[in-house]
């Protein structure tokens, strides 16, 4: 195939993943928590189940007016939520759903690395967003994501560099091809620290203390309206799409499945993505809010020794196994 | 120097080179030649936005571009492992940090009046003549050396990996050292200052949580009571149906 086109191609397609899985996830998350509260949720729009509701209110906020308030830095507060939402665009260039070359936007060398750096980079948006609108709460806001970002970044990247001394590779395709079902139980703790790291990452209940809408007054996005506020919200999804995908490629194998991989393998990626998925929306459902100080101690008591102890326990079997 | 960018130098060596007398030109520039100067300029006029304004928060801001640039000047000398280290560990968290420390002391909107420094010339000499000492270095060292950049990555992770811990294990586990040195300082410092805040006042330490409103920023609420009431005012003129409140609770929270 043409070189050109086959670029175009991939970009198109990573493209329109990009756009629809995150509202996917969102329509999922309203009528799951709607099932699991048991409380009814708009039902009428568009007939079955109030599928339309979704539409309805991208056109409700695409409507609304773009305040920007008078103190505020205005610059920054407007390209604010386009840094929080493009690198989750960037990390799913690099995201295999299936085997070989041909089912990944674009591969990089040092997979791990890149996901892991461009994710850091969106928690810069709501940094930027808490300061520059002028308004205390935003700064609480600002701030708590800045701890939250530092406390947890640690160990998700001690667990993905767990993976990676698994499979003798820092990237992802690599990863992907090195797998091995034991690696599930062997690797099992550092799955569930990045996945749990991930979601503070992300500023999900139960560590969405940075928005906390009921105290702070959703913290750094307080201040937004109509569109802008709309994609601090997708960026939140999206960063669900890839949270759930970077699990599912490090340590669930990713393509791989019990039987069947053979053209199915993107089937099986998002099979477990989904999983995962509902996963996250159930947490938000089940648990309340952690305090701040709560937060803190979870990362730096318990999930950094954790992956620390999941980074020897690799190092061992893998000198043994060798 | 940063840890990165002495990682750089020592894999600078291990790049497969060839030596400039047959198949380069001085000046024959390539796109990616061209481009790593266009970047280098862009980063370099970001690196002295960064000293010169007079807004704290920008000043961080601006040392993103600078050090996002610096990665992609990493990028295109094809060290790719080096340039995602660079964005994970500085704009990650490093500007992380510096945000989280300027929002929780003093982060004003607008102008910093007192963000000038009588050292400034001082400053000036001892950056240029640091500068001028590495890129004297960096030239003398590398004079005759190329990258290929058409030819098989030549910063790809396993090259930087194998270079680093076969040639130069031993200044890498002595920076190591070094670093260990720095946290176990740090964590003695902060001790001894608790320590000492415990004995004089037991409530002290509560009181940083309600610094962030910054006194000139409060200056500036009440000085400019015009411009938030003309606001106001177009606001409910253009659109009264647009509550801040309702765009939160009708959507997906």
């Amino acid at each position: 195939m043409n070189d050109a086109l086959d670029v175009t191609l991939r970009l198109l397609v990573v493209f329109v993943v990009f756009l629809t899985f995150p509202l996917i996830v969102g329509q999922t998350e309203h009528k799951v928590m709607a099932h699991m509260q048991g409380r009814l949720g708009p039902m009428y729009a568009g007939g079955f189940h109030g599928w339309a509701q979704l539409v309805a209110d991208g056109v409700k906020f695409a409507q609304k007016e773009d305040v920007v308030p008078a103190d505020a830095d205005r610059r920054i507060f407007q390209l604010a939520p386009a840094v929080a939402l493009l690198p989750y665009l960037l990390v799913l260039l690099a995201v295999p759903v299936g085997p070989g070359e041909g089912a990944v936007g674009q591969v990089v060398d040092a997979g791990v690395f890149f996901v892991l750096a461009v994710m850091g980079v969106g928690v810069l948006g709501s940094l930027m967003a808490g300061w520059s609108s002028a308004n205390k709460f935003s700064l609480l806001g600002g701030l708590r994501t800045a701890a939250q970002l530092l406390a947890y970044e640690l160990p998700m990247l001690l667990t993905a560099a767990s993976v990676a001394m698994a499979a003798g590779t820092v990237s992802l395709v690599g990863i992907l091809d090195a797998f091995e079902w034991w690696w599930l139980p062997w690797q099992i703790v550092g799955a569930v620290v990045f996945f749990v790291a991930g979601l503070a990452e992300l500023q999900r209940p139960p560590f969405d203390m940075p928005v906390a809408d009921s105290e702070i007054i959703f913290g750094a996005y307080t201040e937004y309206t109509g569109l802008r506020f709309a994609l601090f919200l997708l960026a939140e999804y999206a960063g669900i799409v890839v949270l759930c995908g970077l699990t599912t490629v490090l340590f669930l194998g990713g393509w791989h499945g019990p039987w069947g991989a053979d053209g199915l393998g993107w089937v099986w990626t998002l099979l477990k993505a989904a999983v995962l998925a509902f996963v996250v929306i159930w947490l938000r459902v089940t648990y309340p809010r952690l305090r701040e100080d709560q937060l803190q101690k979870l990362s730096w008591t318990l999930l950094v020794p954790l992956s620390l102890a999941q980074i020897a326990l690799t190092g061992i079997v893998k000198v043994v196994i060798q | 120097m940063t840890p990165a960018a002495t990682v750089g130098h020592l894999t600078a060596s291990a790049y497969p080179t060839t030596t400039a007398a047959g198949s380069h030109g001085f000046l024959s520039p390539t796109g990616v030649e061209i481009a790593f100067l266009l970047v280098g300029l862009v980063t370099f006029g970001a690196a002295v936005i960064t000293v010169t304004t007079r807004q704290l928060v920008h000043a961080a801001l601006w040392l993103v571009v600078a050090l996002g640039g610096l990665a992609v000047e990493y990028l295109l000398l094809t060290a790719e492992f080096i340039a995602w280290v660079q964005v994970l560990i500085y704009v990650g968290a490093v500007v992380v940090l510096i945000l989280f420390g300027l929002m929780l002391t003093r982060a004003p909107i607008g102008r910093s009046p007192d963000a000038d420094s009588g050292n400034r010339w001082a400053a000036l000499t001892v950056a240029v003549a640091s500068a001028a000492a590495l890129v004297w270095v960096v030239v003398d060292a590398f004079r005759t050396t190329w990258i290929d950049l058409d030819g098989p990555a030549a910063g790809s992770t396993a090259v930087t990996g194998a270079s680093l811990f076969q040639n130069w294990v031993l200044p890498f586990e002595a920076l190591s050292v070094l670093l260990l040195a720095a946290l176990v300082g740090a964590i003695v410092l902060s001790r001894k200052v608790k320590a000492a805040r415990a004995g004089e006042a037991p409530r002290a330490g509560t009181r940083a949580a309600g610094a962030p409103e910054s006194p000139s920023r409060a200056a500036r609420t009440s000085e400019s009571p015009s411009r938030a009431a003309r606001t106001s005012e177009s606001g409910a003129s253009r659109s009264a149906s647009s509550h801040p409140g309702d765009s939160r609770t009708d959507g997906a929270r």
